[in-house]
């Protein structure tokens, strides 16, 4: 298996200046990879380069046999989608635009597809509820399975277990492993570094540039790792 | 009863008004549900102005209203979508700003030219006589348009209106749906704003999306929803505006009012059933 995403020296600038500073990775099918860092580190940034969202001032990112309309993102949510009038099978099936070409309207496939991440999801018994009456474990898992509809190569993740409850969280972390055995190369921005290092096989630690990139054993062995290990562990000393 | 709806119908004026009406309120109705869950309701407001000021000029300089207005309007569009989202301006003050210039703008030239005094009103809150036959032939093929363009990308439409970062990530071209919102919302504005009124015809877009929001849980149902509905107010408005003599735009958003009191008020007791 060879690179699937190559990023070189990508860096992108706000009004402010650099969100991110000449970061230069590459991450190969079937890999696991977690950017973690501070808030305002450039992860979100990062990720939204990659997703094609924002074009980066210098650097590239190349896609290697995943076409742009083939990745699947899971953004976080916007305050405009907590009260949005929408079944779940309406946002998963807009999964399937992006895929569908010219073609207004979803096929018979389309919606088997759909059928299939919602059976895979464990929501089918949602399936006609609206998205705004469900709750954020349940949303996130929605979102979830709209962007599987999208890709079964590269997955993009922000912040996916942000405000879960940590049961819920992990459940989710038990999706992603599965996802993840099974071949999909996933990509997850998350502040949850302990589980980002549990679950993934490489870890990038962004702070504006790259502060590590390598798998998770170096992280967790690394100045940097140990920093952010540590300091969580440090903490939780204090309350015992 | 019967009697008011065999005389309503007796005039052609009216029966101009009905047909034009209910076509803008359809397409109004659909259009505004995508603009009210993207926030973008003061898009609407803003151009209903810039519709305004172009509508006052071309009365004066004795042009016709419709192919006047039109592409100015449209051009308008682009420019308050480019505005609100460009994150460096405020987007909403920017648009008060275009928005009050224009009415000023149309105020002034009212005022300036002899005889039109008396039509102010008419522009501001509608005019069941406003629709000349020669109108309604472009208005109905306008409406037709946009309808058809709206059922055509109603999957994308939904996509950029729930999430516009994952439409974008997954190859869709994003920008020019937001534009073809922009422009079809620009476009029946212009149409509908002589027999609602320059000051009421967006709340022909705001009305029935949120009143069906109220008690519709999908996108297909509130769309649907908000379309029977805004025909259904639209035309209990005008039979009230015929037989009262009010003005139009008014009376329509009155009845929408009501409607939306009714849906908010089955709405809140679902919730506490």
């Amino acid at each position: 298996m060879g690179a699937i995403l190559v990023c070189e020296s990508v860096s992108v600038k706000y009004d402010t200046g650099f969100a991110v500073e000449n970061v230069s990775f590459g991450i190969e099918a079937g890999d696991y990879l977690c950017i973690v860092g501070e808030n305002g580190s450039g992860k979100t940034t990062l990720l939204k380069t990659i997703a094609g969202l924002i074009c980066p001032a210098a650097g590239r990112v190349v896609l290697n046999g995943v076409r742009q309309n083939e990745v699947g993102y899971l953004p976080q949510q916007t305050p405009a989608q907590k009260d949005f009038p929408a079944s779940v099978m309406e946002v998963v099936l807009s999964g399937r635009l992006g895929r569908g070409g010219r073609l207004p309207f979803y096929t018979k496939r389309d919606k088997a597809l759909a059928d299939g991440e919602i059976s895979r999801l464990d929501i089918e018994g949602i399936k006609f509820d609206s998205y705004r009456s469900l709750s954020g474990g349940q949303q996130q898992r929605v979102l979830l399975a709209r962007a599987l509809c999208a890709t079964d190569k590269l997955l993009l993740l922000d912040e996916p277990t942000s405000g879960l409850d940590p049961l819920i969280a992990s459940e989710l972390y038990r999706i992603l492993e599965n996802l993840n055995e099974r071949g999909l190369t996933i990509i997850m921005v998350s502040h949850d570094v302990e589980s980002a290092v549990r679950y993934g096989s490489k870890v990038l630690h962004m702070q504006t540039s790259k502060l590590f990139f390598g798998s998770q054993k170096d992280y967790a062995a690394s100045d940097a790792g140990r920093r952010m290990l540590g300091n969580t562990a440090g903490g939780g000393a204090a309350y015992v | 009863m019967f009697e008011l709806f065999r005389e309503l119908f007796s005039y052609s004026f009216v029966n101009r008004a009905l047909l034009v009406g209910i076509l803008v309120a359809l397409c109004a109705a659909l259009l505004g549900v995508s603009l009210v869950l993207k926030r973008y309701s003061m898009i609407g407001d803003g151009l209903s102005h810039v519709g305004f000021g172009t509508l006052a000029v071309a009365m004066s300089l004795n042009l016709a209203p419709l192919q006047v207005s039109i592409p100015i309007v449209l051009l308008a569009a682009f420019l308050l979508l480019r505005i609100s989202e460009s994150s460096r301006i405020k987007g909403d003050a920017a648009i008060a700003l275009i928005s009050s210039s224009s009415l000023a703008v149309g105020v002034v030239v009212i005022a300036m030219t002899v005889g039109m005094n008396a039509d102010v009103c008419n522009y501001m809150f509608g005019s069941i006589l406003a629709m000349k036959r020669s109108d309604v032939y472009l208005s109905v093929s306008v409406a037709a348009i946009v309808l058809v363009l709206f059922i055509f990308f109603y999957n994308k439409i939904f996509a950029v209106t729930f999430d516009e970062n994952f439409a974008k990530a997954g190859g869709m071209k994003t920008g020019v749906y937001n534009m073809l919102i922009a422009f079809l919302t620009a476009l029946i504005i212009v149409v509908g704003m002589r027999i609602m009124g320059a000051m009421l015809i967006s709340s022909l877009i705001i009305f029935p999306a949120l009143t069906a929001m109220r008690v519709f849980n999908s996108f297909k149902r509130v769309a649907v929803c908000a379309a029977l509905l805004s025909v259904f107010c639209f035309f209990i408005g005008i039979v009230f505006s015929f037989a009262l003599d009010t003005p139009a735009g008014a009376s329509v958003v009155l009845v929408n009012l009501a409607a939306f009191g009714i849906f908010f008020a089955i709405g809140r007791i679902r919730k506490l059933a």
